[in-house]
């Protein structure tokens, strides 16, 4: 990979973007009648969908419920066709029981649990092409679907990740970057509070850049809730269009 | 599992302190024993010679395992790939395999067909907190002791020589990236460095920032439902960042002594430093406890204390048959109060037997000086 340029002397990255420029957002919401809320997301070519169930009573092991507050039950799974080549094992393996962990944490500290003591809210996100960023957008999805089955949270939950190349933070990076050995940092923001539900860095950054970094995916996240803002109310027009008829 | 926060800590230490920690090696090269407190951890660096992974011919691979095992503690349980597991193991796997902290290409015999492929296992021997700064700290340390083979390729031959015909090579490590664990209590009011188990329990969230001495960080991962702000995180880096100088030290210095204590011969490793431990388990680690106002909240304690109730004169013991709900109580009171008066009484009598007994001996005392 030593050919490929990640930031050309003109500011432009390899897809044409300039470095806080973030990939198109297209999202759809209530794509599933079944489910009790569902999502479509696209950052760029990075595709997800989520679906989520729930508040409903504790399926599984009942001595798992809480007495307070609900059991948020997240699983990330890939699709075999998502990456380049074609990936053995969607299910059970570290990576994405660790994506999975991280989901569940990031949607604990920003759905409103204690209203719904005892029960439990599933949120289940598939990758149907994986082109970067893959932790972000099913943050981004999973939001959509949560707000899509009315269940309350605290704000929106937008995430995005942000890289560190030649003194310039670059925001949303896709593969070719994420795998060039760049020190990237997904961060899952709630952007009304400024508040960091989960923050994630690999790779080498020396410590005076952690601010300049961190600022850029905050801003990046900002970016991207107002997208997400627009969606939603795009969609309660269209769902209020038809009800009233 | 509730426990009342003071600003000070169970064990007294404040709250950027680390437990203390030690490094003690094994008889072969890539063994390591890391007490942090009384977490214990230990780290065996193992080889073997493979074939590459097809993307990536030239470069060596290198396998990180945690186990966690019932004999740390109760709560894990014989099954593997619990939650806590995975985590710690992706954890450990980021920390040091993204990092780049090994020069993988050096690893490489002849590329695309015979390459090294270094295993790193790390057993949980005794869970008190924070398992993830303990076993980077092991997985760094057995690496950095870690001799491979020496091996010579001619052509496509390839020999690899036993320890005793050529001495084993050390690794190639660029730098050590060591996590510091920080626990946040109360939505992030409260912050503290390396967790003890029962601090672990109630915490709300957990953040790990892994850096080497160079202020490079290597790794940042926070867990737990809690919301951080930017302010925190950039704290909580300068704080890591001066811990970890001091942990990097640590484990040079122990390296030192381990190639000190080789060369001059001595035998070395785990059963030479265990009879050690015995001899010394009597002593209690001193820890510095602030107790200046101990005893102002000592009087504030009994001041605030009600009076006991008023004793009784004499037990009132109620008629058989007869059920009074309101004294019940104090009837069990007058009934104590009696049992300690009693008690008191016995110990009086206790008291003054000593002293006779006492009177007699000094009386004894002095009648064998009156007969002198």
């Amino acid at each position: 990979m030593a050919g490929l340029e990640l930031l050309s002397d003109q500011g432009y990255r390899l897809d044409g973007r300039k470095a806080t420029e973030l990939r198109k957002v297209q999202a759809r919401m209530g794509v599933f009648a079944q489910a009790d809320g569902s999502a479509y997301l696209e950052q760029g070519n990075t595709k997800a969908l989520a679906v989520v169930y729930g508040p409903h009573e504790m399926r599984g092991s009942r001595s798992r419920t809480l007495h307070d507050r609900a059991v948020i039950n997240c699983q990330y799974s890939m699709a075999t066709f998502s990456t380049a080549e074609r990936k053995r094992r969607p299910h059970g393996d570290r990576k994405s029981t660790e994506m999975s962990l991280h989901l569940k944490q990031t949607f604990e500290a920003a759905v409103m649990t204690q209203l719904y003591p005892r029960s439990q809210i599933d949120i289940y996100v598939k990758i149907l092409q994986s082109d970067g960023g893959n932790y972000s957008v099913c943050v981004n999805a999973a939001t959509l679907a949560v707000i899509d089955a009315g269940i309350p949270m605290r704000d929106y939950v937008c995430a995005c990740t942000v890289g560190f190349v030649d003194e310039t933070p670059l925001a949303d990076l896709c593969y070719a970057e994420e795998s060039g050995g760049v020190s990237s940092l997904a961060l899952a923001l709630l952007p009304r509070g400024g508040q960091i539900a989960l923050l994630q860095m690999d790779a080498r950054l020396h410590q005076d850049h952690l601010e300049t970094l961190i600022d850029a995916a905050m801003t990046a996240c900002k970016g991207v809730s107002k997208v997400l803002d627009e969606v939603v109310r795009q969609h309660l027009q269209e769902v209020s269009v038809l009800t009233r008829e | 599992l509730s426990l009342c926060l003071l600003f000070r800590r169970l064990d007294g230490r404040q709250t950027y302190d680390y437990r203390k920690i030690k490094i003690t090696f094994g008889t072969d090269y890539g063994c390591c024993y890391v007490d942090l407190g009384k977490t214990r951890v230990m780290a065996q660096v193992s080889c073997e010679l493979v074939a590459p992974k097809e993307n990536r011919p030239n470069e060596g691979i290198m396998f990180f395992n945690i186990e966690l095992s019932p004999l740390a503690s109760p709560i894990f349980e014989q099954g593997r790939q619990s939650e806590l597991s995975v985590k710690l193991n992706r954890q450990l796997e980021r920390c040091l395999r993204n990092s780049k902290c090994i020069d993988t290409e050096s690893l490489c015999v002849v590329s695309g067909e015979k390459v090294w492929q270094i295993r790193v296992d790390v057993h949980m021997l005794n869970h008190d907190g924070n398992l993830m700064d303990a076993a980077s700290i092991a997985a760094i340390t057995a690496l950095c002791h870690f001799r491979r083979p020496d091996i010579a390729v001619q052509g496509e031959e390839v020999t690899v020589y036993s320890p005793e015909e050529r001495d084993p090579i050390a690794l190639s490590i660029y730098h050590m990236p060591i996590s510091v664990s920080f626990s946040f209590f109360q939505q992030g009011t409260y912050l503290l460095v390396d967790p003890c188990e029962r601090e672990e329990r109630v915490m709300d969230g957990l953040l790990m920032i892994a850096m080497n001495k160079h202020r490079e960080i290597c790794s940042v991962q926070s867990s737990g439902g809690i919301m951080l702000l930017k302010e925190q995180v950039l704290r909580c880096s300068k704080i890591a960042s001066v811990k970890v100088s001091e942990i990097t030290e640590l484990i040079s210095k122990a390296l030192e002594n381990d190639k000190k204590a080789r060369k001059a011969g001595g035998r070395c490793g785990f059963a030479e430093s265990l009879p050690q431990e015995r001899i010394t388990a009597l002593k209690m680690d001193e820890m510095p406890v602030e107790v200046t106002d101990v005893t102002e909240q000592a009087y504030d304690i009994i001041q605030k204390t009600k009076e006991p109730p008023q004793t009784v004169p004499s037990p009132l013991v109620p008629a058989p048959g007869v059920g009074q709900v309101d004294q019940g109580q104090q009837n069990t009171w007058g009934l104590e109060e009696e049992e300690e008066e009693r008690e008191d009484g016995v110990e009086e009598e206790a008291v003054m037997e000593v002293e006779q007994q006492k009177e007699e001996e000094s009386k004894g005392a002095q009648r064998y000086f009156n007969i002198i």
